[in-house]
């Protein structure tokens, strides 16, 4: 499904009210959308809601032997999709520039900032290290992607436990979660994004843009950061120039709003692991508010079942047996077999009724013809000059001559000359008409 | 991954006693719902059985590729998402039974040149992902409006080495039985709409599971209508 396209007046309407500093879900120009973080029942699993923009990340690791130039370092992986539900455009399976780039940016963001150490993901020096997976699904797209996007990969790697291991000598143990508690990844800071868009050529500016002002915006500007006021990756994109200022502008901004986030994720952290060593009830289905109109929880129910064997005696009782033809297969050529009696070959059966009625036409045929035979020798020139007149008007005989097979065109030639002969004096007030029909 | 084994535990320990005597003692998990919580689909649910949870977005009737269109009826496209990787055989196949399952209840000769998408999520999987799955789609296409001859619901049925019947089944108790079948029901007849089936059983057990999915599928139903009903609440 395609885009809905922007109109113009909406897109001039949506100019106007940034022009007048105002927003249309009533933020101030460096307001953020609420943020909401939920986690799931494994470890590593989260949903984070930025306004209406909905991502999913989930974290899995796997023991995989390193790359050949980093024999001491483990492998971190991200993986941004852009499903269907988030948006009707986003086509499954296909690369789009939209998803590369956000893609890119993710890695330079969380990967190349070294916000996790790599180095402690070692098992076995050159053989053994963890990959870590991080995979994130947009669920619902309306706007700003990448700072969402950003917010779920680092919690859900933050939320993430690994499983122990332990080396003795050539020997690597996995300690089940039973067995030995699971451990947290090492991570030395929490970069995350903040997305500028840029109007009228940078004269204007709004943090967080949703999905209607990100159509209208000329550039954007993504500046990664950590609490500690360091830029991790800055990225500006859609062509405009920007001045040192305003980028500075942004950058102050940009550490006021990571300072925010960063408080808020380790609430978050903070509270779920609270209520997991309590153990108290966890998981999506607490983050589900009931007291909206629209959520709707049911507890356990038991079902009564002690009536499933007498139900199930009486319907097989009551069903007929199973009919007993299993007769030994049957094999033709080596290397086939046929089971059961088999149909008779439908298609057979058409070939003959056409054959018949092919039949039929050539006993037809060869009746007129015993009329006509006589003539045939004196006709052959008079087809020649009868065919024009045949050519030109639209009659049936004309269109069987051509839809006749090969096989005994001259028959039916003849056939259908005699047949005209025959029809003649009916036929031939017809035609005319036809004819003038057809000059009118 | 190991995060799914110890959500595993902790179901046991709070549920370990449900393989009691022969088919009694069954109950399902606990179910909740949401329904519209994405703005951009038509219509969109998230379904919780237990810990198994699967959001799933509808979109329809909605323009249809030229390729895909279907002149007397609506298409309808089933996508199911895995939360770790890319879609491989195991969705594949998921989707298809989705897929049939709603088109046996969906009218689509009520929207002929149309799509119907219903994308599906898998947000966690603590076994009867199936059945979630198309209980999610059911409640999904409810909120997008889609006109359908009747509900459908899922069930899961779990039959352990020693015979018992286990409805709902966790993933550990799905991994540890003999054999495990869904079945899909409509609301109206409470007719088997489809099935699917692994391991071994006899003709009197896929009876038993039918006739226990049937009335499991009692208190689905009921589940969804009271659902409903608070939605469409004046309070």
């Amino acid at each position: 499904m395609k885009e809905t396209p922007l109109s113009n007046c909406e897109r001039r309407f949506l100019l106007r009210a940034i022009e007048e500093k105002k927003r249309l879900d009533g933020r101030q120009t460096y307001d953020y959308r609420n943020i909401k973080i939920s986690f799931g029942t494994d470890y590593g699993c989260c949903v984070v809601e930025l306004g209406k923009t909905r991502v999913l990340g989930q974290v899995s690791c796997e023991l995989v032997s390193p790359k050949l130039n980093r024999a001491t370092e483990g492998i971190l992986f991200f993986n941004l999709e852009l499903s269907q539900m988030a948006a009707p455009a986003f086509e499954p399976g296909r690369q789009s520039d939209l998803l590369v780039k956000l893609n890119r940016l993710l890695e330079r963001c969380l990967r190349n900032s070294k916000c996790i150490d790599t180095e402690s993901l070692c098992v076995v020096a050159g053989e053994k290290v963890w990959q870590i997976r991080v995979d994130l699904h947009l669920l619902n797209h309306d706007g700003n992607i990448i700072d969402a996007a950003s917010i779920a990969a680092i919690v859900a790697l933050c939320h993430f436990r690994r499983p122990d291991v332990s080396v003795q000598g050539d020997e690597v143990t996995l300690y089940t979660p039973e067995e030995r508690d699971p451990v947290p990844l090492s991570i030395h800071h929490l970069p995350i994004c903040v997305s500028f868009a840029f109007f009228q050529q940078g004269t204007y500016l709004l943090v967080d843009p949703n999905e209607r002002e990100e159509r209208v915006m000329d550039g954007l500007l993504v500046i990664a950061m950590n609490k500690h006021r360091e830029i991790c990756t800055i990225q500006s994109s859609g062509g405009i120039m920007l001045l040192k200022d305003q980028v500075l502008r942004c950058s102050k901004i940009a550490g006021v709003k990571v300072l925010e986030i960063t408080e808020l994720i380790q609430k978050a952290l903070e509270n779920d692991q609270k209520v997991r060593k309590e153990g108290g009830k966890f998981g999506f289905a607490e983050s589900i508010a009931s007291q909206r109109i629209t959520a709707f929880k049911m507890e356990k129910a038991p079902i009564d079942t002690s009536d499933v064997e007498e139900k199930a005696e009486e319907i097989i009782a009551e069903a007929e047996p199973p009919s007993e033809v299993v007769s030994n297969p049957v094999l033709w050529t080596p290397g086939t077999a046929q089971i059961g009696e088999g149909l008779e070959n439908s298609w057979g059966d058409l070939e003959d009724s056409a054959k018949e009625e092919e039949d039929v036409d050539g006993t037809d045929g060869a009746v007129i013809l015993g009329s006509t035979k006589m003539d045939t020798g004196v006709e052959v020139s008079n087809i020649g000059s009868q065919d024009a007149p045949i050519v030109l008007s639209d009659s049936e005989e004309e269109e069987m001559i051509i839809l006749e097979p090969d096989k005994n065109p001259k028959k039916i030639r003849t056939q259908t000359i005699s047949a005209k002969q025959e029809k003649a004096p009916s036929k031939k007030p017809v035609k005319k008409r036809k004819k003038k029909r057809a000059a009118n | 991954m190991e995060g799914a084994m110890l959500a595993d535990a902790k179901i046991r320990t709070e549920s370990g006693t449900e393989s009691g005597p022969r088919v009694s003692g069954c109950s399902l998990r606990h179910f909740a719902c949401e329904q519209n919580l994405l703005s951009r689909p038509d219509g969109s649910a998230s379904f919780l059985q237990g810990d198994t949870s699967v959001l799933a977005g509808v979109y329809g009737p909605a323009e249809v590729k030229v390729s895909k269109e279907i002149f007397n009826k609506a298409t309808l496209e089933v996508i199911l998402r895995p939360k770790i990787g890319l879609p491989g055989v195991a969705e594949k196949s998921r989707e298809r039974l989705i897929r049939n399952t709603c088109e046996a209840v969906v009218l689509g000769t009520l929207h002929p040149r149309t799509s119907i998408t219903v994308v599906l999520q898998v947000v966690s999987d603590a076994g009867s992902l199936l059945a979630c799955c198309l209980n999610a789609s059911c409640m999904a296409l409810v909120d997008a409006g889609v006109p359908m001859r009747a509900l459908f619901c899922g069930v899961t049925c779990a039959l352990n080495s020693d015979g018992t019947l286990v409805l709902d089944p966790t993933a550990k108790q799905e991994k540890e039985a003999r054999a495990v079948l869904t079945f899909a029901l409509d609301s109206v007849e409470r007719k088997l709409l489809m099935s699917t089936t692994k391991g071994l059983y006899s003709d009197a057990e896929l009876q038993q599971c039918l006739a226990a999915a049937q009335a499991a599928s009692q208190h689905v139903f009921h589940f969804y209508r009271e659902s409903l009903q608070r939605r469409y609440s004046k309070s």
